[in-house]
């Protein structure tokens, strides 16, 4: 038996060292105080606000977020904007509609019930705009991507001039933590960038930070609905779990065997 | 199944009964006398029955919203995620689910491996689990397609392809399984009709499974045959119903902090990105219930002989009963079956775990020795061991098991925590 444990330890701790050696090649992920996350997590709502704002003013001339309507903006658990300022966020919008009675096609501001509407005509569009590479939808990108929030976070604050002896070809950027270090998208932050509406000092860390809270919003925007259930549901069968322990402890009390 | 006589009190229970004895077999599911030394590691027939009618009823109400097209499924997804009430709980106790009956089902099959249950009489119930155990891996697969996310779409490839590999007809049959000349909108709504149709097989063996369970009764941690009814034995209900209760409850909490907290952390990040045929990911890899046995298929590097390796891997178990040369069931009186027990669980772990990793360098080297040896396992140890192995003397019965002084009965009782 001894041996046999011998051996044993020996293969786990070289499977051990291996995963060590692997890890090692990683870049640590940049982290940052994440509202949303823990049992009982929510979303900031300044926070997402703000993030809307970086993502229509900056994000958004390349990256389309398909399956967001201007409606989701207003609804429980979201940035909860007002209706009328939902309507009014809306009508900065121009989208297509039609046909009409004479069979043309027409734009009109957009409404709640409209989707965001896309930057580019389709993906040919968008790929010829950015030499090649095709901007994401960003619709479900934070649970796209390995490390989620925090990798998005990290990519946008990545960039650094190259190293010594690595040379970038023409529209392509150096950046710490992009898969492969090369990318296609230029730095998209800066300080002060843009103006917050509510006054939060615009440094890239900030915008950072808001837009990607917005970006996990988007792809699970039943966030702060399925935390609060689960709560419930967690300490609900907790309590029925004791409840039937003593029942069973009770029933097999009349056989002398242990439960 | 009538091994007893039973009249329903009431006349028109009886007139029923007459006609169609369902009272009687009410009747001898409760009654069913059952070993009373029965531990945890029994409770898990009850949860998979658990699992496999969650998988049905979730996946009945998303098939109500999802749509089976190329262009359309991950867009119908995304729309059950948002906008169909509670469709986000749905789909995620739906996908966790599957991950939770594979953990429960493997559960299942170590318990019956440490404890012989698949020995005589009981052979048939153990080849109808490995059948069980063969569709539900089918439907898991063909359940990750659907989503049609880029780990759909190219695990889709990469495991159609195996099929290749046969002599001869290979190509044909994969362009046949296909629908056409690459994994597309015909592959997927055959797969979506087959991972609806699958679920009913399952079910319909699952009853043939406690069919024949109930012929024999359960066998038990001493692993000796009992009378039934007799002390040894309690009626299923109150006794295991309420037991399997309150582990059915433990199961649910940790199902619960899986949907409800980690909800992605078993899934793969790529499959949030839409399928596209012209972007291969940089690792592609099954889910983690399927990686002990890619590991295996990829340690061979033949292809053929690869995916003989693979199927073996799992047809081997249907031979369990006449490889293991031993007449005594359970692992308890069998010192060194019991130790060979544990390099088996942990070879499959490692096995696992190199399965996720790149086949190449180290990991291969290790995926190379954990195939050899699970192979070994079976063809070579278990056979060899009935005749080897000094086993302990068993007990007369399970309430009685002083023969031989009463160590036996600790080590019984030490492994209800153990194993």
């Amino acid at each position: 038996m001894k041996k046999i444990l011998l051996i044993l330890s020996t293969i786990l701790i070289s499977i051990s060292t291996t995963h060590k050696i692997n890890s090692a090649e990683k870049v640590d992920l940049l982290k940052t105080e994440w509202t949303f996350k823990g049992p009982l997590g929510k979303f900031d709502r300044a926070s997402l606000q703000r993030g809307y704002q970086v993502y229509t003013e900056v994000c958004a001339a390349c990256h389309s977020m398909k399956y967001l309507s201007y409606r989701n903006l207003m609804e429980k658990g979201g940035p909860e904007f007002s209706e009328a300022q939902t309507k009014a966020i809306a009508a900065n919008f121009e989208v297509n509609d039609g046909p009409n009675a004479d069979g043309e096609m027409f734009t009109r501001p957009a409404r709640l019930s409209d989707k965001f509407p896309m930057p580019y005509p389709n993906d040919k569009a968008a790929q010829a705009a950015n030499g090649g590479a095709y901007p994401p939808d960003m619709s479900v990108l934070a649970k796209a991507r390995k490390g989620g929030v925090d990798y998005l976070y990290s990519v946008l604050l990545g960039y650094e001039d190259p190293p010594q002896g690595v040379n970038l070809d023409e529209g392509v950027y150096y950046n710490k933590f992009m898969y492969g270090n090369k990318i296609k998208m230029p730095k998209p932050l800066e300080d002060d960038l843009i103006e917050y509406g509510d006054g939060t000092p615009a440094t890239e860390e900030q915008m950072a930070k808001d837009v990607v809270a917005f970006l996990m919003w988007s792809a699970e925007p039943h966030l702060e609905a399925r935390h609060k259930m689960g709560f419930r549901a967690i300490i609900y069968l907790t309590i029925l779990t004791i409840l039937v322990y003593f029942s069973m402890k009770k029933i097999w009390s009349r056989v002398e065997t242990e439960v | 199944m009538s091994d007893h006589n039973y009249t329903p009190k009431s006349k028109v229970g009886k007139w029923f009964n007459d006609r169609l004895p369902l009272l009687s077999l009410v009747n001898h599911l409760t009654d069913y006398p059952t070993p009373k030394n029965l531990n945890y590691w029994w409770t898990f027939g009850g949860i998979l029955t658990f699992c496999l009618i969650t998988q049905i009823i979730t996946g009945l109400t998303l098939a109500m919203h999802y749509i089976a097209h190329a262009d359309m499924a991950f867009d119908s997804v995304e729309h059950i995620m948002r906008d169909v009430n509670y469709g986000w709980l749905i789909r995620y106790i739906h996908s966790n689910g599957a991950s939770m009956f594979f953990l429960a089902v493997y559960i299942h099959i170590f318990r019956s491996l440490f404890y012989g249950s698949y020995k005589a009489p009981r052979e048939i119930i153990w080849i109808l689990g490995i059948i069980i155990y063969l569709l539900m891996m089918a439907a898991a697969f063909m359940g990750y397609v659907l989503p049609w996310g880029q780990m759909s779409f190219w695990g889709a490839t990469v495991i159609t392809n195996l099929f290749s590999a046969i002599p001869l007809v290979g190509e044909g049959i994969v362009t046949w399984l296909w629908g056409g000349y690459s994994v597309d909108n015909p592959t997927l709504t055959r797969f979506f009709t087959l991972h609806y149709l699958i679920p009913f097989l399952i079910l319909g063996l699952v009853v043939l499974h406690i069919w024949a369970l109930h012929v024999p009764g359960n066998n038990n941690p001493v692993g000796i045959d009992i009378k039934k009814p007799s002390k040894d034995t309690v009626p299923f209900h109150p006794y295991i119903v309420i037991k399997d209760t309150f582990a059915l409850l433990m199961f649910m909490i940790i199902f619960a902090f899986f949907v409800f907290y980690s909800p992605n952390i078993l899934g793969h990040a790529d499959n949030y990105i839409e399928a596209n045929p012209m972007v291969t990911p940089a690792h592609i890899v099954p889910e983690w219930y399927l990686l002990p046995f890619y590991a295996i298929l990829r340690s061979v590097p033949d292809k053929l002989l690869g995916v003989i390796a693979m199927l073996s891997a799992i047809l081997i178990l249907a031979a369990l009963p006449w490889l293991d040369t031993s007449k005594i069931r359970s692992a308890v009186f069998r010192p060194l079956y019991r130790q060979f027990y544990w390099i088996l669980v942990l070879d499959v772990l490692v096995l696992g775990y190199v399965g996720a990793m790149p086949a190449e360098g180290l990991y291969l080297l290790i995926a190379r020795v954990a195939t050899a040896y699970y192979f070994a396992h079976f063809l070579i140890i278990l056979p060899l061991l009935g005749f080897k192995e000094k086993t302990l003397p068993l007990p007369f019965s399970i309430t009685d098991p002083v023969l031989g002084g009463s160590a036996n009965l600790s080590m019984a009782k030490n492994d209800k925590t153990k194993g």
